[in-house]
């Protein structure tokens, strides 16, 4: 009763139901009200993990190797305990940045690189190939077999039927038909297809169902439990073997284990369904557990069904591969027989559907979109709609990609066993691990690093996996395995450098990911990423921290007004900006004004195209779509995106101009350091000084007292002569620690300031009487100018006499004995008084003119006409004309005397008028 | 939440536990043939620890919800 | 004959106590106000010693000492320095430029006698 056109019918009439489902499931999310906005769809769609590799190939593994087909499986459950970390991360990355693909992931993490996106798309069609052959193998075999009911016969050997002949043919063919239908029914920005995603979580219940109805009818059914067939096989030397260390030993155990581990994240169905698909984050937590449990519960009866087949067709002749199907039908379990074909049926489709959609997308997307795109081809602007074109690239890639299938499954399936083919895939696709794993923890990497890596990777995978497939086929000389290239036997493929111990996976994944870490570590850390890989790096990287309010940004085509649009580009380009380039847009689509503009797409591409300039494309992208977005909290959500982001931009900008800040604080603490040192070095010199000032006068009053002590019989002439020196030397040093002190006081600020207002006439004559005496005795003559009317000042008193003296005194000391003239002149000049002291002395060397407004430093150095006096007079009289706002220097021509002159502000006469001290000085008698 | 905080350690120290007793050296330990309640001991011992980290799994993550 | 002495200082009241003790220990005293004026009394007549202030205008004292040292013809000519900067290091530089003895002002009238003789003592003279 099973004929063959049973078999059609039940066939079509499950992906009939299959496809019932998925239309179901787009009519829901329509309507929004989704039916895979569950955990548990979510986990049962992840299952898409087990093809038909899982459903014939591991009780096939299973009778060759025992456990050893269980490190496939094992090694996701581990890698699903890091999703919190990784695919958590990845999701996360994917939403804030729309990528729809692995190649769209690396590409955009990377700069945005179209070579990485056609580089990776090129890996993954190639890695997969092989993989998808597998399931046309699978299906094409399950059905010939099933077909032959009651007999069991083994398939011809692939190739050997004319092609319009061979069933791997049509059902290629129907698999493409079913996956443009399911796959490119609509174009979605997102890539999101909710009905397909229903479909296949149905069909990881039918195959679980079937492989479970199928285990329980051979382990209960013809055996009396698992007990009795480890029994039974314990007693054949060969199947115990297959109880113990898995075959390849240990190395392949953990290598299957490490590239199952990679492959459930990285096989392009996998990161669909568990990154693209995922409609919430926090399914991710139920699949944590649920996932590994179906894993588990799909594999319970592996090893009873190998052991159980290998014990019923003990006389050899039908493959492990098929004893999921043959067995049941060895028993004439008819219907149990095609629930099985079903089953497996379901797990090929669900692969196949999902794989070609994936790479379909990458392949549109990432290989030929940007070709177009650069060859002009497409002229963008004239176009209205791109829908048509895409979706027409996506079937036909659907279509190439099961051709590319099919032909692999002719050329080269023959030679493997449906596991080592799969294997080959996983291979392929665990390339991928370092350029996204690295990219989602490590900012370093670069793109020059991935596209090393890349290479690298695919090229030792190419040599040591896909190019022995061929040889093992035929295709190339058999030479090429077993010498190596031209007889070289150290490039032999499968022994490369002379390794040899491990299988030939384990021996293909070890050099390939060696050469791809190290190319992609190694060329990574010899450059540093550029502005835009940089700032790509950052986003992916600190994805949890840049973007909380992302998450729930559901994308969907559509207009937006654009009272809209305008606000949110003005926010980025400045609103004058914005406008300007709307009206300009709008005069070029023929509108008046920026008003005129339709809610329709164009405008919405124009905004994204405006705003990328300013913030880049990913970001426009989001920015945009989000605003399109049809819920009313949108903007506001949006808003607050670009608020972020133009934090971060300011905060960027603060960070540079904080950096120039630093360096130029740094600039002048080093200025600092040195002036302080200067500072130091200059207060050891002052004291020094004042050490010195201090002990000369003490040095004469010492020794002439130990003289006077010492000798009673000295003249009194020389006794008089002699005290008298004391007598002056002690009012110098009285003097010396007087201005000392004055001096300290002044510089910390603690000096007693009686500020009234004088009358700079009546200062000059009260500083000449008090001088009187030294003039007289020098036989110098003072002569004063008055200023009419009296200048006005605001001072201290008794300071500005102290200035005065200080000049009068210096003047009369370097004065000529007898011919020496004095002259003090105050003239009023616009807002402010000059006092001019002019002698006719020798006058001051230039080099002196400012040092002798230093501390200790005294003009003048011939011993007989040495001035006599501390050093600190015009450094204090200085101060003081500083504290009233005035200046004080010295202008002099050596023979031709010195002219000492300090200027004050004027004080005007209406201000005069009220003096702050009644005593004004303009009252006092002169 | 303090406990939601350590969900990610936890579970990252499941799968290192997973990693070390479904790995040589601690497998091999299992590798003798032989039975457990008529089920050969490699294979218990590999879906028994499966099991365990299903159960691990499940509790981490079914206890931050609630 | 009496021991000639050259007083080289720009503090007069300096200068005037250490002449009249020097005199009346009966040396033969020539004063110089500073380090060059020093030079060139030495050149006209030299001393059997010199004493030197450091702080002087034109030439310092360390200066003037050197010069003296870097003259073969003055080989046994004494110097004696004083200094108004009592400071460690200022001696050692004193001594280093080639001074027999060193003080401090103030200092005392009869240590500076005592030096004195002491450098002009016989056996010190020669090397």
């Amino acid at each position: 009763m099973l004929q063959g056109w049973v078999i059609v019918l039940a066939s079509v009439a499950y992906l009939g139901v299959l496809f019932a489902i998925a239309t179901f499931g787009d009519r829901r999310a329509e309507a929004g009200r989704s039916i895979i906005a569950n955990p548990y769809i979510y986990a049962l769609s992840l299952a898409v993990y087990c093809t038909t590799w899982t459903f014939y190939g591991s009780v096939g593994r299973a009778a060759s190797s025992g456990v050893g087909f269980l490190p496939v499986y094992l090694g996701p459950t581990l890698m699903v305990a890091l999703w919190w970390f990784v695919l958590r991360k990845l999701i996360r990355v994917s939403k804030a940045h729309r990528i729809t693909s692995l190649a769209d992931l690396v590409a955009s993490r990377y700069g945005k690189s179209q070579l990485l996106g056609g580089l990776v798309t090129v890996i993954a069609v190639l890695g997969v190939v092989p993989y998808i052959a597998l399931q046309l193998k699978a299906i094409s075999g399950s059905f010939t077999i099933l077909a032959h009911y009651p007999e069991i016969v083994m398939p011809a050997k692939a190739g050997a039927q004319p092609v319009l002949q061979d069933t791997a043919l049509y059902i290629a063919v129907l698999l493409a038909a079913f996956s443009v239908l399911f796959g490119t029914r609509h174009l979605d920005a997102t890539e999101r297809h909710e009905g397909l995603v229903a479909a296949i979580a149905f069909e990881s219940l039918v195959k679980l169902v079937a492989f479970l109805a199928v285990g329980s009818f051979v382990t209960f059914g013809l055996f009396d439990g698992f007990g009795d067939i480890f029994r039974l096989a314990e007693a054949v030397p060969r199947l115990r073997a297959l109880m113990t260390v898995p075959a390849g030993g240990y190395a392949t155990w953990v290598f299957l284990t490490f590239l199952s581990m990679l492959s459930i994240l990285f096989l392009p169905r996998q990161f669909q369904i568990s990154v693209v698909e995922n409609v919430d984050e926090r399914h991710l937590e139920k699949a944590t557990w649920l996932f590994p449990l179906y894993l588990l519960l799909i594999n319970v009866f592996v090893l009873p069904l190998a052991l159980g087949g290998l014990l019923h067709f003990s006389s050899g002749g039908v493959d492990a591969d098929t004893f999921v199907l043959t067995l049941p039908m060895a028993h004439r379990q008819e219907a149990l027989a095609l629930l099985a074909y079903l089953g497996g049926l379901s797990a090929g489709t669900g692969m196949v559907i999902v794989e070609t959609i994936a790479l379909s997308t990458m392949v549109c997307n990432d290989l030929v979109m940007p070709l177009l795109l650069r060859q002009g081809w497409l002229r963008l602007h004239q176009r209205r709609d791109l829908s048509g074109v895409l979706l027409g690239i996506r079937r036909l890639a659907i279509a190439a990609i099961l051709l590319l299938g099919y032909v692999y499954f002719r050329v080269a399936s023959e030679a493997y066993a449906l596991v080592s083919i799969g294997l080959i895939s996983f291979a392929a696709v665990a390339q991928f691990a370092p350029a996204v794993l690295g990219g989602l923890y490590w900012k370093g990497a670069t793109r020059a690093g991935a596209v090393a890596g890349l290479s690298a990777g695919f090229a030792v995978w190419v040599y040591t996996l896909a190019l022995p497939s061929l040889a093992k086929s035929g295709w190339l000389p058999a030479g090429f395995l077993t010498s190596g290239p031209f007889g070289l036997a150290l490039l032999r493929p499968q022994e490369l450098f002379g390794l040899t111990g491990l299988d030939e996976i384990s021996h293909g994944v070890l050099w390939s990911m060696l050469a791809n870490m190290g190319a992609y570590v190694g060329v990574s850390l010899a450059g540093r990423p550029g502005a835009a890989e940089a700032n790509q790096a950052a986003l992916f990287v600190d994805v949890f921290r840049h973007t909380a309010g992302l998450e729930r940004a559901r994308l969907l085509r559509g207009g937006a007004p654009v009272q809209d649009l305008l606000p949110l580009v003005g926010r980025f380009l400045g609103p004058e900006r914005a406008r300007d380039a709307f009206a300009a847009y709008a005069r070029r689509r023929g509108l008046p004004s920026p008003e005129a503009l339709p809610a329709d797409a164009d405008v919405v591409h124009f905004a994204e195209t405006q705003l990328a300039g300013a913030i880049g494309s990913a970001s426009a992208r989001v920015v945009v779509a989000s605003l399109v977005q049809e819920e009313p909290p949108g903007l506001e959500e949006v808003m607050d995106i670009l608020d972020e982001a133009s934090q971060v931009r300011a905060y960027s900008r603060e960070l540079e101009q904080k950096s120039r800040e630093l360096e130029a604080a740094t600039a002048e603490l080093r200025l600092a350091n040195a002036r302080l040192q200067e500072l130091d070095r200059l207060k050891d010199d002052f004291m020094s000084t004042v050490t010195h000032e201090l002990r000369t006068p003490l040095t004469s009053i010492r020794a002439f007292s130990e003289i006077l002590l010492d000798d009673p019989r000295i003249r009194l002439s020389e006794r008089k002569r002699f005290l008298s020196i004391v007598v002056k030397e002690t009012a110098r040093l009285t003097r010396l620690i007087n201005q000392m002190l004055d001096m300290a006081k002044i510089e910390s600020g603690n000096a007693e300031w009686r500020t009234t207002l004088l009358d700079l006439n009546e200062v000059v004559t009260e500083a000449a009487e008090a001088t009187g005496q030294l003039f007289r005795e020098g036989q110098v003559a003072l002569t004063i100018h008055p200023a009419t009317p009296p200048p006005l000042v605001l001072a201290d008193r008794d300071r500005l006499i102290q200035v005065l003296i200080n000049l009068l005194s210096n003047a009369v000391k370097f004065c000529p004995a007898g011919a020496g003239r004095v002259e003090v002149q105050p003239v009023v000049e616009g807002g402010q008084v000059r006092v001019d002291v002019r002698d006719n002395g020798p006058g001051i060397a230039p080099a002196d003119r400012e040092t002798i407004f230093e501390k200790f430093r005294q003009g003048g150095d011939t011993l007989t006409a040495k001035p006599r006096g501390t050093g600190l007079g015009l450094p204090i009289s200085r101060r003081i004309v500083e504290h009233f706002g005035g200046r004080l220097w010295v202008e002099s021509r050596p023979g031709q005397g010195a002219t000492f002159s300090f200027v004050l502000p004027l004080e005007a006469p209406a201000t005069g008028a009220e003096p702050s001290d009644p005593a004004t000085a303009a009252a006092r008698p002169l | 939440m303090k406990r939601s905080d350590l969900t990610g350690p936890r579970l990252a120290a499941v799968f290192l536990l997973g990693s070390i007793l479904l790995n040589y050296p601690i497998l091999s330990i299992f590798a003798p043939l032989r039975d457990v309640a008529g089920i050969p001991l490699l294979y218990a011992y590999v879906f028994g620890v499966w099991c365990l980290l299903i159960a691990l799994m499940a509790f981490i993550v079914e206890q931050r919800r609630g | 004959m009496a021991h000639r002495i050259l007083i080289v200082d720009d503090e007069p009241s300096i200068v005037i106590s250490l002449q009249f003790l020097m005199a009346r220990e009966g040396y033969q005293v020539a004063v110089a106000g500073d380090g060059e004026a020093a030079l060139q009394a030495m050149a006209a007549s030299p001393p059997d010693l010199v004493i030197l202030d450091v702080m002087m205008p034109k030439l310092n004292g360390f200066d003037v000492c050197q010069r003296i040292r870097a003259e073969p013809a003055w080989k046994a000519v004494r110097v004696l320095m004083l200094t108004a900067k009592g400071r460690e290091v200022e001696m050692a530089r004193g001594l280093k430029a080639g001074a027999d003895a060193y003080l401090t002002k103030p200092f005392s009238t009869k240590e500076l006698v005592a030096e004195i003789r002491r450098l002009l003592a016989p056996g010190e003279g020669t090397p």
